[in-house]
């Protein structure tokens, strides 16, 4: 059964406010609280480990899968194996995401680990939303790696989203992509208070014509440090982006890494890495259409993290 | 109705102290459509922004409605009916014209209302409302969605730094009529700095500020034929050569 503060949790992370339609999987406090197959869409758990196959039959199109997870208690450390088989020639959302509600002394932490095998042609968008809350001084520690095997011609677009309450994050995120295949990521994270997050993204481009575009924006704010590592490898005829772009506030810290490594003559790829304060000029311009400083600077990054 | 007295801002300047402003007195009355000119570096951006709270003065007060605004911060200045449009407007990632518009007129605007404001700035509408306010904006774009959330904003009193500078030829002629249209219904006072003669012509009062100092203050009538052929009154072919060195 799913209580009032997992179904806070499940509005922050999926917006889910009701049972989503088409297929999924709540897991809440390490077990499975719900769980919802389609023609299409199966979900196996599995038996030598924890987590749960996605397998999506060929030629899917317009379904969507959501998985989920919620943590309440406090003191859960877990780790979490789930792949995803996407057959050829299909069109599918799925909505990943872990919450953490930690009221107590001990710390929680889910590292999950997202595995996906996207069929040619197959087109995926993949939602990653992280959310803690709780005054509880026990840490709320989460720890994905993702990765993603691109076969030709397909895409995956992927938004990792990171606004409040994880104390700590190391987020892993690897693909290869065969010919024609792409791939867009766009990351948006804010932390604040002794917050750490690191992300890591290993992207390589494999095939000809395969392109990739890898942007992070964030915000560090109060005492919190954030590390930005992302490199792109192109071993083929090949376009690769990769993008950093940070604001800094208070006392914190970010640390951009951009790398680009080229293998062969017509891999065309870029870097840009950014990191300033709030320009003085969009404060006051905003203060002279009517809004406080403190207004104003919220303004700024809620539009920067949109 | 604002009135400037005696008013001086001085800057640091390698460790020697430097007069912008010299004991300078203005008085805007209500209603009235006002074109302050004069040599650059003359201090006219300087008291722009000395109105509008973004720089604070060293001597003299301010009284915006009989009100003393001097100490105020710019925010509460705006909220008492000052506007601001700036002559390098700000670019902001993330906020679109629309969520600019909106913040302007404090409220949740409509859609078709934020419309009518870029259609008076001659912006297609629907090209615009959900434009970020970045990079990707032309120098004229940007400057006329300044000029909108001055109008969405609505307020007693709107200053206009230099609305003429970095803009092309053709939004230059639309931006004639937009203020020539803001003349005409004419319900608040307009303060815009500009060496341009097009603009000066529109005027009820011509302000002249050289040195710090209010050098002529006027009708239009009486003022502007000094001006003519003078770097303080440029037809639009000269403001635009002369585009790299406006202040």
């Amino acid at each position: 059964m799913i209580d009032e503060i997992q179904k806070r949790l499940l509005a922050e992370i999926a917006d889910l406010h009701t049972v989503p339609s088409g297929a999924y999987n709540i897991r809440a406090n390490s077990q499975m609280a719900a769980r919802n197959t389609t023609a299409n869409i199966d979900i196996i758990s599995k038996k030598d480990v924890s987590g749960i196959d996605i397998r999506i039959k060929p030629g899917t199109k317009n379904e969507s899968v959501h998985i989920p997870v919620v943590l309440s208690a406090s003191g859960i450390k877990e780790t979490v194996y789930n792949d995803f088989y996407i057959g050829e020639n299909c069109d599918v959302v799925i909505v990943a995401g872990c919450g953490i509600h930690n009221c107590g002394v001990q710390d929680s932490q889910h590292d999950g680990v997202h595995r996906f095998f996207v069929g040619k042609n197959s087109k995926v968008k993949y939602v990653e939303k992280h959310y803690g809350e709780g005054d509880g001084r026990a840490k709320r520690i989460l720890n994905p790696v993702t990765e993603a095997y691109l076969e030709e011609g397909s895409s995956m677009e992927m938004e990792m989203v990171q606004i409040k309450g994880v104390d700590s994050t190391v987020r892993t995120t690897k693909a290869e992509l065969a010919a024609n295949a792409s791939l867009v990521v766009r990351e948006r994270l804010m932390t604040h208070g002794t917050q750490t997050a690191k992300s890591i993204y290993e992207t390589y481009l494999n095939g000809d014509g395969a392109s990739a575009d890898v942007v992070s924006r964030s915000v560090a704010r109060e005492e919190s440090f954030q590390e930005f590592s992302s490199r792109i490898t192109g071993n083929a005829a090949c376009k690769g982006h990769t993008e950093c772009d940070a604001i800094i506030m208070d006392k914190a810290r970010v640390l951009a890494i951009p790398q680009l490594d080229a293998n062969n003559v017509d891999a065309a790829l870029v870097h840009e890495a950014a990191i300033g304060k709030i320009a003085g000029e969009q404060i006051i311009k905003l203060m002279t259409l009517g809004l406080t400083q403190e207004q104003a600077e919220e303004q700024i990054i809620n539009g920067f993290l949109k | 109705m604002l009135e400037l007295k005696n008013i001086s801002f001085n800057v640091q300047d390698e460790k020697k102290e430097k007069e912008i402003i010299r004991r300078l007195d203005l008085k805007i009355d209500d209603g009235k459509f006002v074109v302050v000119t004069g040599p650059n570096g003359g201090g006219k951006s300087t008291m722009a922004k000395l109105i509008a709270g973004i720089e604070t003065p060293t001597e003299g007060r301010i009284l915006f409605n009989g009100e003393d605004i001097t100490e105020k911060s710019i925010t509460e200045r705006a909220k008492l009916g000052i506007s601001f449009a700036f002559q390098q407007p700000a670019r902001f990632k993330g906020i679109t014209v629309l969520d600019l518009l909106r913040i302007a007129a404090g409220k949740q605007l409509s859609v078709s209302a934020c419309c009518e404001y870029l259609s008076e700035v001659g912006l297609c509408a629907r090209d615009y409302i959900n434009r970020e306010v970045n990079a990707s904006l032309s120098g004229g774009e940007l400057k006329r969605i300044e000029i909108a959330t001055v109008l969405a904003r609505g307020t007693q009193l709107a200053i206009f730094d230099e609305p003429e500078a970095g803009i092309d030829l053709w939004s230059f002629q639309n931006l004639i009529r937009v203020f020539e249209r803001m003349r005409t219904a004419n319900t608040r006072s307009i303060l815009i700095i500009s060496h341009q003669e097009r603009i000066l012509e529109i005027a009820d009062e011509i302000v002249v500020l050289a040195n710090g100092q209010v050098a002529k203050h006027g009708k239009k009538e009486e003022i502007l034929p000094e001006l003519l052929g003078t770097n303080n009154a440029v037809g639009v072919c000269g403001c635009l050569k002369r585009r790299d060195d406006c202040d």
